[in-house]
């Protein structure tokens, strides 16, 4: 199998879906001649034209705006919003529109459509160019989230999406862009959306992360593999509505959950999937339910980034806690 | 106003022009050749009893609000003939996307009364309504309808489909940046796409002075790149008339445009709002002096295309189409709560189900 970054594992994706589709149009700033800021577009426009791979005004409203209109005729619009820095315009959108037109309508209208954008630290990129927000995304009823973590997981998400009858939100992240290789078979084959993928299994006490901190995560749980602790690791993958089966199985069989997520702490996703944990699975629990996240601040600018995301360390600190708490 | 003090000695690169349709004078007389479909009784006639209609409806609608059978709704009373005269103008296959009170429209399309009741009724199936399928329901935040509109019409231009979309918004919108976005978008791609505003001089409590420094809001489509005329919309021949040659133009190949139709809201802004706290009576009254049912009925009397006896069974017709859907509404039986759940999503994912069941009092074992 070829090997791909997760970047183009993206535009394999986007380009089996134009190809296998006339309906997906892809449209957003700098996606056509430029091909992307990150080359996550590059190539379709001179492959599939400049009327199904639109570089649109600099309007990120607009753009979420047109996908609802275009998605509502019957198109399958995949959106790029250049950074999750400038997503938020499109909030309206999304809350007011995409997520609700199918059930505002009863049926009669509904929205399939894709908003991609990248996010999150670790590329010593400019202010506003760092932060992910995916729990307020999250918080939508009627959208679903993706988060993928790997170039494979990437290709097959971002096929099952584009083919949802549903508005998906897909959080790429900029530091597993070009970082994140693997095997990925250009076959078509979408993977399951809703569903969360175990990486790693485990007995001793079950991780959970999605996007680009399951690296932390993973080298976590080799690391603590040498001292004895066999870490389960579960990559969420779909955000919302996320795989709550998977997880509770996991820790009823480990007792023992960290969850480990860039965003900050305050109403993060990790507080949905402890809250689940404690309404369902309190019995099973031989620990508290542990988070580690970024800090409640400001994302800092590139020289302190570093400092402000999840480490290897600060997973293992905490993993080592849980396990020792009796 | 801005000012216009200018440097003569620049040279001039650009010179715009907007401008304004009228045929009809508010007494119903005849301001300048009118448009070959004003010789049509039939159609004239039918526009008139549309916006009859509408203004009974509005009527009905308030009296089921005042007595608690319906929730907030919006009177379009004084606007008739704005989203009357436009639809009017629209084939079935093209596309609407209406504000909320754009009730004229959608009556016009085939929606039926007691589907827009059962919208302010609070329920979700009014607008799962008898119009063209592909239809947009009302908008309710403001102008963010624009953005759907240029995609729906990207879409139709994609699929060189002969068919046009309409965007229907009030003042209000157009100092929004979804509307702006929205027609500079189109103007860029030529999108066979109609934007009209319904200038009816009040924002709720804001006018039009605050809202913007422009004479016109005709003439924010020249910054789009279109052409924008502006209407009296207390006319609805000029409405009409401005519709068919805008919606034609689209349809051919020729890009947007936009309409602003001059009217003025009778009416308070929604049944929840108290107008007199704002703006005063004898404003109110002034305009009460254009208003379109009138104006059209003195031309179409002048013209002998309508009689008292018509204007008696019209009555009588509208009184009772509109008491027939109140009742209709009325006996029409909220869905069972667990439906709330019911088009989410395509398929209910399965961490929802179990919210559902709870709903519908089934218990999770």
């Amino acid at each position: 199998m070829p090997e791909a970054t997760l970047v183009e594992a993206i535009n394999l994706a986007l380009a089996r879906a134009m190809e296998d589709d006339p309906d997906v149009v892809v449209l957003g700033e700098d996606v056509g001649v430029n091909g992307g800021v990150f080359r996550a577009t590059a190539g379709l426009q001179k492959r599939f034209g400049t009327e199904r791979v639109l570089d649109t005004p600099l309007a990120e409203l607009l753009i979420s705006g047109l996908c609802v209109g275009m998605a509502a005729q019957g198109l399958k619009p995949v959106g790029e919003i250049q950074f999750m820095g400038f997503i938020y315009p499109c909030l309206d959108q999304l809350v007011n529109h995409a997520s609700r037109l199918r059930n505002r309508t009863q049926g009669r209208l509904t929205c399939p459509m894709v908003l991609r954008t990248p996010h999150g630290a670790g590329i010593r990129a400019p202010e506003h160019h760092s932060e992910s927000t995916e729990a307020m995304l999250a918080h939508i009823p009627g959208l679903r989230v993706v988060m993928p973590s790997s170039p494979e997981r990437a290709y097959g998400l971002l096929l099952a999406a584009i083919r949802d009858p549903d508005p998906v939100v897909f959080l790429e992240s900029t530091r597993l862009y070009r970082a994140a290789k693997g095997e990925v078979e250009d076959n078509g084959e979408a993977l399951p959306l809703d569903a969360a993928f175990v990486l790693r299994e485990g007995r001793d006490l079950t991780l959970i992360s999605w996007g680009a901190m399951l690296k932390e995560t993973m080298a976590a749980a080799e690391a603590l593999s040498v001292e004895g602790i066999a870490a389960e690791v579960i990559d969420l993958a779909t955000l919302k509505p996320y795989d709550e089966d998977t997880v509770l199985g996991s820790v009823a069989k480990t007792g023992r959950c960290v969850i480990v997520h860039e965003a900050a702490r305050t109403g993060g996703f990790g507080a949905e999937i402890a809250a689940t944990i404690a309404e369902r699975r309190l019995s099973s629990l031989l620990a508290p339910v542990t988070r580690v996240t970024g800090y409640d601040t400001i994302v800092p600018m590139a020289r302190l980034e570093q400092y402000y995301m999840p480490s290897v360390e600060r997973i293992m600190t905490a993993a080592r806690k849980v396990c020792q708490f009796s | 106003m801005a000012s216009r003090r200018v440097n003569q000695d620049l040279p001039v690169i650009a010179r715009f022009e907007v401008r304004h349709r009228n045929y009809l004078a508010p007494d119903g007389s005849i301001q300048r050749p009118l448009p070959s479909f004003a010789s049509d009784s039939k159609l004239l006639t039918e526009l008139y009893r549309s916006m009859v209609l509408l203004r009974l409806f509005d009527r009905k609608a308030v009296a089921l609000q005042r007595t608690g059978r319906l929730g907030t709704y919006a009177v379009s009373l004084g606007q008739e003939a704005v989203s009357v005269g436009i639809a009017s103008a629209m084939r079935k296959e093209d596309v609407l996307l209406p504000s909320y009170r754009d009730n004229g429209a959608l009556l016009w399309r085939g929606v039926k009364l007691e589907e827009i009741l059962l919208f302010w009724g609070g329920d979700e199936r009014g607008n799962r309504f008898s119009g063209p399928v592909h239809d947009f329901p009302f908008c309710v935040p403001v102008g963010s309808q624009a953005p759907h509109a240029a995609g729906v019409a990207y879409a139709l231009k994609l699929r060189k489909q002969p068919r046009v979309a309409v965007c229907l918004f009030g003042d209000g919108a157009t100092s929004k940046g979804d509307v702006y976005e929205a027609m500079n978008f189109a103007g860029v791609h030529r999108l066979p796409l109609v934007f009209v505003v319904a200038n009816n001089q009040w924002a709720i409590s804001v006018p039009l002075r605050q809202q913007t420094a422009c004479e016109t809001l005709a003439q924010k489509a020249i910054a789009a790149g279109f052409i924008g005329e502006q209407v009296d919309g207390g006319d609805v021949v000029a409405i009409r008339a401005a519709s068919e040659e805008a919606i034609a133009a689209a349809r051919d190949g020729n890009g947007p445009r936009f309409i602003e139709a001059v009217t003025y809201r009778l009416g308070d802004h929604t049944t929840s709002d108290d107008a007199a706290r704002y703006r005063p009576a004898e404003e109110v009254q002034a305009h009460w002096k254009e208003e379109p049912i009138a104006r059209l009925r003195a031309y179409l009397v002048a013209q002998k295309m309508w009689s008292k006896a018509d204007e008696e069974q019209l009555a009588a017709e509208c009184h009772a189409r509109v008491e027939a859907a109140a009742e209709r509404y009325l006996a029409t039986a909220p869905r069972r709560p667990e439906t709330m759940f019911d088009h989410l999503y395509a398929d209910l994912p399965a961490a929802y189900a179990a919210q559902r069941r709870e709903l519908a009092g089934e218990h999770d074992a």
